[in-house]
């Protein structure tokens, strides 16, 4: 394929191994570096409740069994390498018998569609805002508006959120407060049900891309004012292409290549952001459950997420990585 | 103050204007101006409050609760901008929480630019296995969601103070600045200059501190700028999550209390809007900081009005 040697892809997929193996490690070092031993302190707190939990005997057993605790620490690690690649991250220890993978599996949909949805928008808008700043003969009236809306990018997606519900939940009562959908409803592929997931999404969707649109904005901009003095602009110019077929098949066409770069780069950012905007929203999704767990100091379902997180934007960006040398030409990634 | 000391500075504004011969310093950018004015008078106004105003009413129960700011009805003077939920002076939350947001934006900047001109000179004038190294950890570190891993560290730390949060978000904000230090260093090795200064056998540590630092100083301070701004943007992350420090009350803490309160609900707008207003000063601040940079270290980004 055109760009895309053998390789590269192996570069990148082990690089995509590497990073996730990294975050795991990190994962597993991180509650045995904290003082006190609170695995043990985990069981311990467990056991305390025994008389309320239903089954806690057997949780104590399954904890003790997936931790290994009695076996040496390069076991557990392995065990722990085994389990966290075959998706198996045990009990919820907050709401026992319910299993991480299932609780994951019900939130993840949301979160993708949220996030999906919110960067596809805000990279549009925003390269086009940033276009459209850079060009020549953008009108004035656009010129003044365009620098005002990078104002929001200056603000997290979370505080903008709160700005957000004040406004369009509290004052013009126009979205609902929280939720993915209207309880009353079955999820389903039906109109009510539809029009109810849109209603609950447009502004976690939109505090998204408020924040992040001029971030690409000012990306685009800076390269199209590079692009700007380049000579084939001005052989364009002088062949007497018109304005708009210059602006689109060269300006643009050249400028926005290192945006992807910059949207792979940002991934891990919105995902962080995601995070705290569904907790924001009450959205169903794995930054609510996250925060949910944060709050009852659930660590399985903590560490489930959390690795999933990380799966789906270190996924996300190999992809990216993958697509990007069959969309640039001029970009060749064999070592020179 | 000494005199020569001014005109130092002065000098040191003014080089960069002599060498484009352009007859205004880029230092002297609006941007620039005006983002550092925003962050350096929330430092006063908060430092300044410190003095004047009783920072004990920060702690719960130390004042009526839920009273609004003093020109609503039911507000009184002795709580200018009203109180929360638990009976804490919201005045006393800012002037004890703005400095601490600062202070934490701070220590991640120099933090993560200390490892990151080290890792990022020695990625990009090294080169070769150094470089792989220090390229494969950095890039590592930019895909994972950084706030994910934060989250999981900080919910172990039982005992978080404004310190050791900085320094748990510091160690994923130094992969920016190493990225960024190493594609500068990386051009900037080939260019006549440096191969003179190689040539003549200078020794490597001045020709990197000499001959090359002082031509990166604009992307240094925007790198700095964006490490403070991410760091400030994790912690209230964690904060708004309830991982903060649990003794100081912070922005982030305040924001989060509203939250779990529903303020927005029951119309305090006060209790979340305060400290969201400062937040925000500071977050435009640093960003037009971080852009007004931009503009002084690639002067081609000057041309276009924007």
């Amino acid at each position: 394929m055109r760009g895309l040697s053998v390789g590269y892809v192996v570069r990148r997929v082990g690089m995509f191994l590497f990073t996730i193996w990294a975050s795991a490690t990190l994962m597993f070092f991180i509650p045995r570096l904290a003082p006190g031993d609170p695995v043990q302190a985990m069981i311990t707190r467990i056991t305390s409740q025994a008389g309320y939990v239903e089954g806690s005997g057997k949780l104590v057993a399954a904890w003790r069994a997936r931790f290994g605790l009695d076996d040496p620490l390069p076991v557990q690690y392995l065990h722990y390498l085994k389990s966290m690649a075959t998706f198996d991250f045990g009990y919820s220890l907050a709401q026992f018998p319910a299993e991480v993978g299932t609780m994951i599996g019900r939130a993840l949909p949301w979160t993708v569609g949220l996030l999906v949805i919110a960067t596809a928008l805000s990279f549009l808008a925003g390269s086009v805002i940033g276009a459209l700043m850079a060009w020549r003969r953008t009108p004035r009236l656009l010129r003044v508006f365009l620098p005002v809306s990078l104002t929001f990018t200056a603000i997290p997606f979370y505080i903008l959120g709160i700005v957000l519900i004040y406004v369009f939940v509290f004052t013009l009562r126009l979205f609902p407060i929280s939720g993915g959908y209207r309880g009353d409803l079955t999820p389903g592929i039906s109109l009510a049900f539809v029009n109810s997931v849109v209603q609950h999404g447009t502004l976690p969707a939109l505090s998204i891309v408020l924040a992040s649109m001029g971030f690409w904005a000012l990306g685009m901009r800076g390269m199209m004012v590079t692009v700007a003095g380049e000579d084939y602009l001005t052989l364009a110019r002088a062949k007497g292409l018109r304005p708009l077929d210059i602006l689109f098949r060269y300006e643009i066409r050249n400028a926005i290549l290192p945006q992807v770069t910059a949207l792979v780069l940002g991934i891990g950012g919105i995902v962080g952001g995601t995070v705290l905007v569904e907790y924001l929203f009450g959205y169903p999704g794995m930054g609510a459950l996250l925060y949910q767990a944060i709050s009852t100091t659930d660590y399985t379902v903590m560490q489930g997420i959390v690795f999933i997180l990380i799966l789906t934007t270190v996924t996300a960006v190999l992809i990216i990585d993958l697509v990007y040398p069959l969309l640039d030409p001029r970009i060749s990634y064999e070592r020179r | 103050m000494d005199p020569t000391a001014v005109t130092q500075i002065q000098e040191r504004a003014d080089e960069p204007a002599d060498s484009g011969g352009r007859p205004t310093s880029p230092w002297r950018n609006r941007k620039l101006l005006a983002g550092a004015g925003m962050v350096v008078g929330v430092l006063v106004l908060t430092l300044a409050g410190r003095l004047l105003w009783d920072t004990t009413l920060a702690r719960a129960a130390s004042s009526p609760l839920n009273l609004p700011p003093f020109w609503l009805r039911g507000g009184s003077l002795a709580h200018p901008l009203g109180t929360e939920n638990s009976g804490r002076d919201m005045l006393a939350l800012l002037v004890v929480g703005g400095p601490t947001t600062l202070q934490v934006g701070l220590v991640v900047g120099v933090t993560s630019m200390l490892v990151g001109t080290v890792l990022g000179f020695a990625a990009g004038y090294r080169g070769g296995a150094v470089d792989t190294v220090i390229r494969t950890l950095s890039d590592t570190a930019l895909t994972i969601p950084t706030l994910a891993i934060l989250v999981v560290i900080s919910a172990y730390v039982r005992q978080m103070d404004v310190t050791t949060m900085a320094l748990i978000v510091a160690l994923f904000a130094w992969a920016g600045p190493t990225r960024l230090i190493r594609a500068q260093v990386l051009s900037m090795r080939e260019q006549g200059y440096v191969r003179m200064a190689r040539l003549t056998a200078l020794p490597t540590r001045h020709i990197m501190f000499g001959e090359m630092m002082p031509n990166l100083l604009p992307y240094l301070a925007a790198s700095f700028i964006g490490a403070t701004s991410g760091g400030i943007l994790a912690a209230v992350g964690l904060e708004a999550l309830g991982l903060g420090p649990q003794r100081i009350p912070t922005l982030g803490m305040t924001v989060s209390n509203a939250i779990s309160g529903s303020a927005i609900l029951r119309g305090m707008w006060w209790w979340w809007g305060f400290p969201t207003l400062v937040l925000m000063v500071i977050f435009i601040g640093l960003f037009l900081l971080a852009i007004g940079l931009d503009e002084v270290a690639n002067p081609r980004l000057r041309g276009a009005k924007a």
